[in-house]
């Protein structure tokens, strides 16, 4: 499954964490920890940042998580406008990390700074395309 | 030796849809030649523009600009940090000069913004985050403030009231600014009843996309007594960087790039934040300038909603902020505006700003943000 597939509109193609995107369709939530200081990325990298070693291997995320902040896009840039409005949350991933998304199921008044919340796997049937992305979910 | 400026211009910001970016460029060029006395374009070592490419269809900026106002042959080049890049062209012209190579830079920062749509901009800076993780689910410019609005009111209390008493200072002050894109005051009502953009920002949260050019003429102590009887000299310059991702920064309630380079150029001038008495500030959102009162430690973290309830940041206040109606009201040509805060500074220095004049002021400040934070210059400017 190649990374091109990662996201409504993927600008990057090509990535040496490319296997992220196999993992996803398998519905696993990986993230990368380097072999050789123990630094854990979520997103993963494929290079370490603290040692500057390029050995890194992957690790599961369990993909709960607390709600760090959110916002609802109104004004949706070009690609987006057909899904606006749509409320993108970031959130900390309790192994460490964050990642941003679309939160999916929960309705606008129950959603709260702090909230727990489970990361979910998606793939976008309704598009020709294969495309691979995740939501926000109550967990 | 320092380091000062002779000459400025500012240009009419706004929608100029009248001219091409050259064009832009050529008036502040000129009245910043005629701000000196007998400083000849001549005499001009090197043309340094700040500007960011991807806004024209207009490809390489400094050739075109340095043909159009007539340095031909000088050197020319641009200088690139998102919305900081007038500010990045600065520091660019300060090293040159410093080091000897240049004796005379003139700096123009330029942006013709409106070639594109407004979902074309907005696109385009959404991609101002890191595009592999968060731009595929549709981030916007916008957004990305809005995050950090609702984390600093879920972590400090910061109220939508307080956020939006930012944007009725800076439309007061751009009523006093005829180079101003909006000389009209705003009423709360009228910002909190205006349309959602991004969740809790509003359109009258957010700064608008102009068209502008700003132009400064820099030289060093030995020559600037030539050009003019009232040098203002740099002197902190403080720049850093922070993460491109969001997902990596320490926290979203502050800019971390920010409160590095504020603590290099407080450091550089031996002075502290309440030193400072006049200050032009990044607001291309509310938030962000409610951050950067806490950023620059013009106030204590999670208090600068309070400090402009309490109009701390008003002429008469304890840090005036953006008495020139900021970006908010002057509108954001992204290249140009470092250089159009520089030149409010130095205005305010000389005694020059008129109605909006801070008595007696002596000392001023920038603090220019590029992208989301991933940039920040903040120069510290004396009389
Ligand atoms: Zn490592």
């Amino acid at each position: 499954m190649p990374f091109k597939y990662f996201g409504k509109i993927n600008f990057t193609p090509y990535t040496k964490v490319d296997k992220f995107a196999d993992y996803l369709q398998k519905g696993k939530l990986m993230g990368t920890h380097c072999k050789k200081c123990g630094e854990k990325y979520f997103p993963p990298r494929a290079d370490c940042i603290k040692c500057l070693s390029d050995d890194v291997k992957w690790i599961e995320y369990s993909g709960r998580g607390t709600l760090h902040s959110y916002t609802k896009i109104n004004a949706a840039p070009k690609g987006f406008d057909d899904i606006a409005p749509y409320i993108l949350g970031v959130v900390d991933l309790e192994e460490g990390g964050r990642l941003i998304s679309w939160i999916g199921d929960i309705p606008d008044d129950d959603i709260k700074i702090g909230m727990e919340i489970k990361v979910v796997p998606r793939i976008f049937e309704e598009i020709e395309e294969i495309k691979l992305y995740y939501t926000i979910e109550k967990p | 030796m320092k380091i000062g400026i002779v000459g400025i211009g500012h240009g009419k910001f706004g929608n100029r849809s009248d001219a091409t970016v050259q064009e832009l460029a050529f008036e502040p060029f000129k009245q910043a030649i005629e701000d000196t006395e007998n400083l000849r374009r001549k005499d001009i070592n090197a043309l340094i523009v700040g500007s960011v490419p991807e806004y024209h269809m207009q490809r390489s900026l400094p050739g075109v600009v340095a043909e159009y106002v007539g340095m031909n042959p000088k050197s020319t080049w641009l200088t690139e940090a998102a919305c900081a890049s007038g500010s990045a062209a600065i520091r660019t012209a300060y090293m040159a000069i410093k080091s000897g190579m240049h004796d005379i830079v003139a700096v123009i920062g330029v942006q013709k913004m409106r070639e594109l749509s407004t979902q074309e901009i907005l696109a385009l800076m959404g991609r101002v985050g890191d595009v592999q993780w968060e731009s595929i689910f549709g981030t916007t410019f916008p957004g990305y403030y809005a995050l950090y609005a609702n984390r600093h009111m879920y972590q400090f209390g910061t109220t939508k009231e307080q956020i939006a008493q930012v944007a009725v200072k800076n439309h007061y002050y751009g009523s006093l600014n005829p180079n101003a894109y909006f000389q009209k005051e705003v009423t709360m009502e009228k910002i909190l009843g205006s349309d959602d953009v991004a969740y809790p920002l509003k359109v009258f949260d957010c700064c608008a996309n102009a068209d502008g050019a700003a132009c400064i003429l820099m030289t060093n102590e030995k020559l600037a007594k030539k050009f003019t009887d009232t040098p203002i000299w740099f002197e902190g310059l403080g720049s850093a960087s922070a993460q491109m991702s969001v997902l990596r920064r320490p926290n979203l309630v502050e800019i971390p790039s920010a409160v590095e380079a504020a603590k290099q150029a407080y450091a550089q001038v031996g002075v502290k934040p309440s030193d400072i008495q006049v200050a032009e500030v990044h607001d291309c959102f509310t938030i962000a300038e409610i951050m950067a009162y806490e950023d620059l430690g013009f106030c204590s973290k999670g208090k600068g909603g309070k400090f402009i309830e309490e109009k701390q940041s008003y002429i008469g206040g304890k840090s005036p902020v953006n008495v020139d109606g900021g970006l908010k009201a002057k509108g954001h040509p992204v290249g140009a505006t470092g250089v159009s805060m520089t030149i409010e500074i130095v205005k305010q220095l000389r005694g020059d700003a008129g109605k909006r004049q801070v008595t007696g002021a002596e000392i001023g400040l920038t603090h220019n943000v590029g992208g989301i934070g991933q940039y920040t210059f903040v120069h510290i400017l004396r009389r």
